[in-house]
């Protein structure tokens, strides 16, 4: 599904924040990206999404590769990868249900298929009963299912998260880090950058370390664990 | 389906701050109405003109010397010419007379010993000789003609005027074309405040697939809305500038039994005064959005 081939990002001549990373993430797999506060994750996300590109190296998504996709192009890439990020980026000026609506919106689906596709997401996260409401009215951890409904609303085979769990509490983290588990059961591919070490180790999951731009651990996958089937 | 609801959307939009639309709605159509005003004044100004034209005239004066024999024989002449209309003969004695007449100046002209004037004549040129280039080579036909002392062109003060029209309709082109291009940067101005205000709306519509033309859609529509509004606010104040103007118009024209009039827009001209009005909006939206949508993406959203 994701295959990274000797990735290497600068962005100053001086400012190396990936080098020649290797991996690739199978369909289904889920996978943690932790490292210190300025390894890289967040660069090795934005990669995957087209919102930077590489300096050498090879990133595919999907049997496709992004190195020389023309920039109209970016938003059908975009379109199959579903996005969660710590400051969820929702709109204060609708509410819930149109914020999930989003990704439907941008494809032109029909009012029907929408309303179906956005109670299924926002079923799937527990927050049916609210999608009259504005996200403002809701929780942090709510706020952040909202994120989540959105990501997944138009069935992704992505699914990618930038420390999804940045504010909440352990309780509510384990709650979200489950909803992601559900997603990969289902054959979605799933990696998410995260800090959280305690709650990494206790999902057993495959964990890319980075270091420095460095891919230090995890560059293959787990033998018999619990991931890529 | 999407066309509709982002226009509907955009279109709520301008009506949710009426102030902000209303005050973008005035300067757009002061701005439209007034080169408006300036073309129809001119086409109002040179359709009297054509009406006038009749009194294009060439008078061409003879030698002193000259006979009347000679005169009726050079009038023949002329008058068979087919850029010719028609043609009088005035003889001295004739002129003389008239002068008398009209200037007053009896018991003075008493005093001379010889009639000063000469034998004159008039003549109106064929309706497609009228134009400069005609009248002057029928002007430089006559005046090779033998014993014509002097020919003289007589232009109404509103062929003058016909004259100067192809400079004022340049002027006024230019005017307009000033005035269009500040439409379309009041309106890219508004643009763009309205693409800073949905930034946010932007970066996320843009993470989750959206297109250059989904994003940059309900900008467009904005701005054709703001030239929707321009344009009727334009149509607006013609007509009441017109009704405004046009009881004294009509008593001055009167006074010169002249058959001027305003003319107004015709349902076709406010058509396409409201059409025009809304394609520079849109122009003008879409110069904001060339150069401001592509400053915002979702590169900075996802932290550090
Ligand atoms: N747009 C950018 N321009 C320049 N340097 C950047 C940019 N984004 C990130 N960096 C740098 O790249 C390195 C990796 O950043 P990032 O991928 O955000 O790390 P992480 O998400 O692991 O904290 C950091 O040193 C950061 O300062
Ligand atoms: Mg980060």
């Amino acid at each position: 599904m994701i295959e990274f081939r000797q990735v290497t990002k600068r962005y100053d001549s001086d400012h190396t924040a990936l080098r020649q990373v290797n991996f690739h993430l199978d369909r289904g797999e889920l996978a943690f990206l932790t490292g210190h506060s300025g390894a890289g994750k967040s660069t090795l996300l934005k990669l995957l999404m087209v919102m930077e590109r590489p300096s050498a190296g090879e990133v595919v998504v999907g049997g496709q590769m992004l190195n020389r996709l023309p920039r109209r192009q970016i938003p059908y890439i975009r379109r199959h990868i579903g996005v969660v990020f710590q400051n969820h980026q929702l709109l204060f000026d609708r509410t819930v249900f149109d914020n999930v609506a989003m990704p439907l919106e941008v494809m032109g689906a029909s009012p029907r298929d929408m309303g179906r596709r956005v109670r299924a997401a926002l079923d799937k996260v527990g927050l049916l009963s609210k999608e009259k409401m504005n996200p403002l009215q809701l929780s942090g951890g709510e706020q952040q299912r909202v994120g989540i409904a959105r990501a997944v609303v138009n069935k992704p085979p992505l699914l990618l998260a930038d420390e999804p769990t940045g504010n909440l509490d352990p309780k509510l983290s384990a709650d979200i880090m489950n909803l992601f588990a559900q997603f990969s059961q289902v054959g979605v591919t799933v990696l998410i950058a995260s800090h959280d070490l305690a709650l990494i180790n206790e999902m057993g999951r495959r964990t890319l370390t980075l270091d420095h731009g460095n891919l230090i651990a995890g560059g293959t996958p787990l033998q018999g664990g619990p991931s890529g089937r | 389906m999407h066309h509709r609801k982002v226009a509907r959307d955009s279109a709520g939009r301008l009506w949710r701050t009426p102030v902000a639309s209303l005050m973008t709605w005035a300067v757009m159509g002061v701005a439209l109405a007034l080169p408006v005003a300036l073309l129809l004044l001119l086409t109002s100004l040179q359709g009297v003109s054509a009406g006038w034209e009749s009194s294009a005239r060439v008078t061409a004066y003879m030698d002193l010397d000259a006979s009347l024999e000679q005169t009726r024989k050079l009038a023949s002449e002329i008058a068979s010419d087919g850029r010719v209309a028609e043609l009088e003969l005035v003889d001295r004695d004739r002129a003389l007379a008239e002068f008398r007449a009209s200037s007053g100046l009896d018991d003075a002209l008493d005093y001379l010993e010889e009639n000063p004037l000469p034998h004159t004549l008039l003549i109106t040129p064929e309706e497609n000789a009228r134009s400069a280039n005609g009248v002057a080579a029928l002007v430089t036909f006559i005046e090779s003609m033998d014993r014509v002392e002097r020919v003289q062109v007589d232009l109404g003060w509103l062929q003058r005027l016909n004259a100067m029209t192809d400079l004022l309709a340049r002027a006024v082109w230019a005017l307009a074309i000033l005035l269009a291009v500040a439409v379309v940067l009041v309106i890219g101005n508004t643009v763009r405040l309205s693409i800073e205000s949905r930034r946010d709306e932007i970066l996320v519509a843009k993470l989750v697939g959206g297109t250059d033309g989904f994003v940059r859609r309900p900008f467009l529509y904005t701005g054709a809305w703001f030239g929707l509004g321009g344009g009727i606010v334009a149509w607006v104040l013609l007509q009441l500038s017109l009704w405004w103007l046009n009881g004294p118009v009509e008593r001055l024209a009167g006074l010169y039994r002249s058959n001027f009039s305003l003319n107004g827009l015709s349902i076709d001209g406010a058509l396409a005064l409201i059409i025009a009005a809304m394609l520079l909006g849109w122009l003008g939206a879409w110069v904001a959005v060339k150069r401001h949508l592509s400053d915002i993406e979702p590169g900075e959203i996802a932290g550090g």
